[in-house]
C-alpha cells in the first residue's frame, strides 16, 4: 500500500490542447478508501482529468501521483493495482464474455482466473451469458461485464466514468450497492464521474464540481447542499453550471 | 494486493494473453480465416499460369519466367506479414479496446511482441496451404529452397514488422484516419524493391533507392538462386543489416508516436 494517507494526489494539473485548455490547474487528493464524485458538464475536464490519473494522457504541467507512483512516468509500478470502467470504452465484441475476462485477467496477472471469473459472474449476475459474444449483449449487460473487468484484479484504485449509464433503475441501483460493498470490503479508493446526481449523492462522501477545466467547488454533499441552500445536488450542479455559485454564501 | 502479479519487466504471460485474444478473434470468424488464404492463392494461380505461358517460349524468357511464382510467394510473405501485424493492431481500434489495453499493465514491447507472433500465425495460415498448391499446380516447391528460404523469410518478415510497427504508431497517433496506410503502404515497395524484375532494369538514380530497401536484396537473391543456382549470402547479410536499422527506426518511431498520442489525448479518441 502507499506510505501516504492519499491514494491519489493531483497537484496543479494542467492540460492544454491546441484546441484550448481542457484542465486549468486542478488540485485535489483522494484519501485511501474514500469515494469521491467528479461532477461537471460536457467539456468541464472530467474525462481528461481521469485520463491523466490513468496515465493515458500526459499533463502539460502539474503532477498526478497514484499509490505513490508518478503518472504516467511510473505507471507500470501501479497499473496492476488500478482499473477503470467506462461505457465509452468497449471490449472486443466477437470474443465471449469469458474470453474477454480471461484475457484481461492474464494481463493484470490475476491468480486463479477461472475462480475469479466465476465469483464475479455470480456477484454481477453474468453466469447466464458468460459464453455469449460481448457484441450480443444488451447495453445493461455490457455495463455489468465492463464492471466485472474493472473489478477483476481487486483494484485499490477504481476510476468509474458513468458506471450506470444505459442501466435500468433496478440494475443501476444494484450496481451501486455492489460498488459500495466492494469499496467497503477492499478499502478501495473510488473516483466516480457521473451525470447522475442521485447516484453521486447516494454513493459519494465528497463531491468535486468542475467547470471549464477548473474546480468550482469541493465538499461533502451535505455541505454543498447547505452552502447553496438547495435540496438536491442536481440543483447545486445547475447553480454552478449557470454561474449562480455560492448564492447562499454570497447572500450571507 | 491478493491475486495480482506486479507489472515489473517483460511478461511472457501478458504476451501470451494478447496472442490468446487474437486467436479467439481469428477463429471466431471463418470468412477472416478464408480471406487469409484467398488472396495468396489467387495471386499464385494467376502468376503461375502466366509463368507456364512464358516458359513455353524459348531462351531468356523461359528462364525469367521461372522466377514469377517465387517472386509472388515471397512478395506475399512481405505484404501479408505487415498486414497480419497491422490488422491485429487495427482490431483494437475497431473494437474501441485500446484504452482498456493502455490502462492495463501491458507494456508497448509486449504488445508489439504479441502482434509479431500473430503476424506469423496469420501468415502461416495463409501461406502454407498456398505453397502446397504451388507444388500441385506448377511443380514449384518453395520449401525446396531450404536454408535460402529461411534467409528470405527472416529478412522479409523483419521488414514487414518494421513497417507494421511504424504504421501502428501512425494509427495510434492519428486515429483510424490513418488506417488506409496499413492497407496501402507496402505497395510502394512493389516497384521499388524489384519484385518481378532485376534492379538493373531501373534508372541508375532509382537503383540507389532500391538498394536502400532490404527486400530488394531478397528478390535479387531469389533470382540468383532460381536462375543461376547461386545462393548469395552476401545479399542476405546486407538485407539483415538494413533490417536491423529499419526495425530500430520503426520501434523508435512507434514509441515516439505513442508518447505524442499521450500528449495529444489521441488514446481517448481512437475514431477517425
Amino acid at each position: 500500500m502507499t506510505d501516504t494517507p492519499y491514494a491519489v494526489v493531483v497537484d496543479r494539473l494542467v492540460k492544454e490542447y491546441q484546441s484550448g485548455m481542457a484542465v486549468a490547474g486542478v488540485s485535489f487528493a483522494l484519501p485511501v478508501g474514500s469515494i469521491t464524485g467528479l461532477l461537471g458538464g460536457n467539456g468541464a475536464g472530467k474525462t481528461t482529468t481521469i485520463a491523466m490519473i490513468m496515465g493515458l494522457v500526459t499533463p502539460t504541467s502539474g503532477s498526478v501521483t497514484v499509490l505513490g507512483a508518478e503518472m504516467p512516468r511510473q505507471r507500470y509500478r501501479v497499473l496492476h493495482r488500478m482499473n477503470f470502467e467506462s461505457p465509452y470504452v468497449e471490449m472486443p465484441l466477437r470474443l465471449t464474455v469469458r474470453q474477454n475476462l480471461t484475457v484481461f485477467g492474464r494481463l493484470y496477472g490475476v491468480d486463479k482466473i477461472r475462480e475469479r471469473i466465476a465469483q464475479l459472474a455470480a456477484d454481477l449476475d453474468l453466469t447466464d451469458f458468460l459464453d455469449r459474444p460481448a457484441g450480443k449483449l444488451s447495453a445493461g449487460q455490457k455495463t455489468r461485464v465492463s464492471l466485472a473487468k474493472a473489478l477483476l484484479n481487486h483494484p485499490d484504485v477504481l476510476l468509474l466514468d458513468e458506471p450506470t449509464a444505459s442501466l435500468d433503475p433496478d440494475t443501476a441501483d444494484w450496481v451501486r450497492s455492489h460498488l459500495e460493498t466492494y469499496r467497503r470490503a477492499r478499502g478501495a479508493t473510488v473516483l466516480l464521474a457521473s451525470h447522475n446526481m442521485a447516484e453521486v449523492e447516494r454513493l459519494c462522501e465528497r463531491v468535486i464540481i468542475m467547470k471549464r477545466g477548473r474546480i468550482e467547488d469541493d465538499d461533502t454533499p451535505a455541505a454543498l447542499l447547505a452552502r447553496y441552500g438547495r435540496r438536491t445536488l442536481e440543483e447545486v450542479f445547475l447553480d454552478v453550471a449557470r454561474g449562480r455559485s455560492n448564492l447562499q454564501e454570497a447572500a450571507q | 494486493m491478493s491475486g495480482r502479479a506486479p507489472a515489473d519487466g517483460f511478461s511472457v504471460t501478458r504476451v501470451a494473453a494478447m496472442v490468446e485474444r487474437y486467436w479467439y478473434l481469428l477463429r471466431s470468424s471463418w470468412p477472416r480465416l478464408l480471406e487469409l488464404i484467398y488472396w495468396p492463392a489467387v495471386q499464385m494461380l494467376m502468376w503461375g499460369f502466366l509463368q507456364t505461358y512464358v516458359s513455353q517460349s524459348a531462351g531468356f524468357f523461359a528462364r525469367a519466367g521461372a522466377t514469377f511464382i517465387g517472386a509472388v510467394l515471397l512478395w506475399d510473405i512481405l505484404f501479408r506479414g505487415q498486414l497480419g501485424f497491422s490488422i491485429s493492431f487495427l482490431e483494437e481500434m475497431w473494437s474501441r479496446n485500446l484504452a482498456n489495453l493502455m490502462m492495463s499493465p501491458l507494456r508497448p514491447v509486449e504488445f508489439i511482441a504479441a502482434l509479431i507472433i500473430m503476424s506469423v500465425v496469420r501468415l502461416a495460415i495463409g501461406m502454407v496451404p498456398v505453397t502446397f498448391l504451388a507444388i500441385a499446380f506448377f511443380g514449384f516447391n518453395l520449401w525446396g529452397l531450404g536454408l535460402a528460404l529461411a534467409a528470405f523469410f527472416a529478412n522479409l518478415l523483419l521488414t514487414s514488422w518494421a513497417i507494421g510497427i511504424f504504421v501502428s504508431g501512425l494509427v495510434l497517433r492519428n486515429g483510424l484516419g490513418a488506417e488506409n496506410l496499413a492497407w496501402t503502404i507496402m505497395f510502394i515497395f512493389l516497384p521499388l524493391t524489384c519484385v518481378y524484375y532485376p534492379v538493373s532494369v531501373m534508372p541508375v538514380w532509382l537503383q540507389s533507392v532500391a538498394w536502400a530497401l532490404p527486400p530488394t536484396y531478397v528478390f535479387e537473391g531469389m533470382r540468383a538462386l532460381l536462375t543461376d543456382h547461386v545462393f548469395r549470402a552476401d545479399l542476405m547479410l546486407q538485407a539483415l543489416g538494413l533490417n536491423a536499422l529499419f526495425f530500430a527506426a520503426g520501434s523508435l518511431a512507434f514509441l515516439k508516436l505513442l508518447q505524442s498520442a499521450r500528449e495529444h489525448g489521441s488514446l481517448l479518441q481512437t475514431g477517425e
